[in-house]
């Protein structure tokens, strides 16, 4: 078994149709057994038997962090805990931490998709798979523990941390697969140049990077430094953990999404309303199997877009573009929803442009105006004001096109835009409103 | 016969020439010639300097964005059509200046024109064709 062929590449209106019957069964579900859910699709006027298509979907009520919060430690279980036989816990940055549980149908679903995940990314029985994602409350360590292991892989159980005997298990055991953070990546990176190991001396041919956001600039990194193909995979405790969505190695645009068992939706963050294809806002996740701790439609914050369009590879599932940031990060410019990071993917495609970048926004008059700082690196400086006015007008065009926003581009000086702590400060919001 | 120019980015912000000054000044580089060409928000400041190299580094380390260029450096009698009969060669040639700016020599006597134009090679051999005196680096240090 490389991949679930049947489910992965099935014509879209076959599953389309497992979907919804997932779907109906869920809601049915959810609704009987937790008092929270029923007392909100009462409160919205929708019953279980309204949902009977996927665009029914849009009358559920939304399901935010706080909901889980609200019922902290176990209120939206569906099922008595005698059934759950694991929990995980988020660390809760702010507050109370959130707390997420699994039947053994669960476990054995997530070991599913995470080993459907990892063979997206070419893994397969015979491979030393190093898995460097922390062990504990955290879902990430044993999720891709247990996927590994389904798959038939060989897992290197190394946790984080101790990253020069980890380079030594590396070099020892003949890793030929790293699962990490991007950041830990390139952590292992450097202990190797410390240890004096160069990537030759590794089997390593693929990461597999997540849990945090990254950048198209740290993948190339973390490929030049290891000397890897560098995968991105999503998840969060909420939905299962890692498995979630997974990039296939036919494509550098987007995450296939287990879309059998995780309904996605972008929605606009502002409105909540759902938008179409392609179109950027919030993702928003149903999960249709999920026995102890469903959810249906949660909020996740994270931007992104759904990519429609056929993939190389074969699979049907919808992709997801690498998460562009953060809904708090969202501003509003004269009614449209700006995300910084969105900038950073126009100034990344302009060659030669560093993202040092800033966003400055102001209001003159009634009408909100939108500066982008870009420092004038030796790349894209020239002698001449024409080529200079030039990749200004470039910057200005491809914004216009990308973020529907018309804004003014002004060439700085190096080191210019403000840092704190060696970050640059990317948002200047200058509107008293 | 090409000249080594340095250009740096300008922010249209006070201070920012006499810091350029300060710093080559403190590294004693002597600067040609100088020109500044600006826009309403930016500005780039061209100059040609006897220690190119050195210069670079000093202004890159002082935080500037610095690029290096070659100009064609052309000296002409001190006098009208001095420049004239440059630019009509290069239309004749059908060459485009990019930019150009001038300095008199210490004995007043000739000018020195510095050009960019967008075909160089072309630029150099169709002036020394027709005679023009064109200076290397050294040579407009030496002045
Ligand atoms: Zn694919």
């Amino acid at each position: 078994m490389i991949w679930v062929e049947e489910v992965e590449s099935l014509p879209r209106p076959g599953l389309e149709s497992i979907q919804l019957k997932r779907l109906q069964l869920q809601v049915q579900r959810v609704y009987e057994t937790v008092a929270p859910y029923r007392s909100k699709m009462d409160a919205a006027g929708v019953k279980p038997a309204d949902i009977r298509s996927l665009a029914d979907l849009k009358y559920l009520p939304y399901n935010t962090k706080d909901d889980l919060r609200d019922n902290y430690p176990f209120g939206l279980f569906t099922v008595p805990m005698e059934e759950v036989i694991r929990v995980h816990a988020s660390s809760g940055t702010t507050g109370q931490p959130t707390v997420v549980g699994y039947t053994e149908a669960d476990i054995k679903l997530w070991a599913s998709v995470m080993s459907r995940a990892l063979a997206m990314a070419g893994v397969t029985r015979g491979d030393m798979v190093h898995n460097a994602y922390g062990y504990g409350l955290f879902t990430g360590g044993l999720g891709a523990h247990y996927g590994i292991e389904a798959l038939g892989a060989t897992v290197i159980p190394v946790s984080g941390g101790n990253s020069k005997r980890q380079i030594t298990i590396m070099r020892d055991f003949g890793s030929s697969v790293l699962l990490s953070t991007p950041s830990y990546a390139l952590n292992l990176a450097e202990a190797m140049a410390d240890v004096g190991v160069s990537p030759e001396e590794l089997k390593l041919r693929v990461g597999i990077h997540g849990a945090e956001p990254w950048s198209e600039s740290m993948r190339e990194e973390v490929e030049r430094k290891l000397g890897i193909k560098a995968v991105d995979i999503y998840g969060l405790s909420e939905i299962i953990g890692p498995g979630v969505a997974m990039e296939c190695l036919h494509t550098d645009r987007g995450m296939h999404i287990l879309e059998d068992h995780f309904l996605p939706e972008i929605v606009d963050p502002d409105t909540l309303e759902p938008l179409p294809y392609g179109e950027v806002g919030e993702l928003v996740f149903t999960t249709l199997t999920k026995e102890a701790f469903p959810l249906i439609r949660y909020r996740t914050k994270d931007i992104s877009r759904l990519i429609a369009e056929p993939c190389a590879c074969g699979r049907t599932l919808v992709r997801m573009e690498k998460v562009m940031g953060r809904t708090d990060d969202m501003l509003i410019i004269r009614g449209v929803n700006v995300f910084p990071s969105q900038l950073e993917h126009v100034l990344v495609g302009i060659e030669g442009v560093e993202p040092h970048y800033q966003l400055e926004v102001n209001r003159e008059g009634n009408l909100d105006t939108m500066s982008v700082l870009v420092e004038v690196s030796e790349h894209i400086f020239s002698d001449e004001i024409r080529v200079l006015e030039g990749l200004t007008k470039r910057i200005q065009s491809d914004v216009k096109d990308i973020l529907g926003v018309t804004c003014k581009v002004k060439l700085v000086e190096p080191r210019s835009i403000t840092r704190s702590e060696g970050k640059a400060q990317r948002v200047i919001d200058n509107r008293k409103l | 016969m090409r000249v080594e120019q340095i250009a740096v980015f300008l922010e249209n912000k006070s201070g920012r020439l006499a810091e350029i000054t300060r710093i080559l000044a403190e590294n004693e580089i002597n600067i040609r010639a100088l020109s500044v060409a600006d826009t309403a928000d930016f500005g780039i400041l061209r100059l040609i300097v006897d220690k190119v190299d050195a210069a670079k580094e000093s202004l890159q380390a002082g935080g500037f964005t610095v690029g290096k260029t070659d100009v064609i450096a052309v000296e002409v009698p001190d006098r009208t059509g001095g420049l004239a009969s440059v630019l009509d060669t290069a239309n004749d040639a059908q060459l485009n200046v990019e930019y150009m700016y001038a300095f008199v020599n210490k004995s007043g006597e000739n000018a020195v024109l510095i050009f960019r134009f967008d075909r160089m090679d072309q630029a150099i051999s169709v002036l020394q064709e027709k005679g023009f005196v064109l200076l290397s680096g050294e040579e407009i240090c030496a002045l």
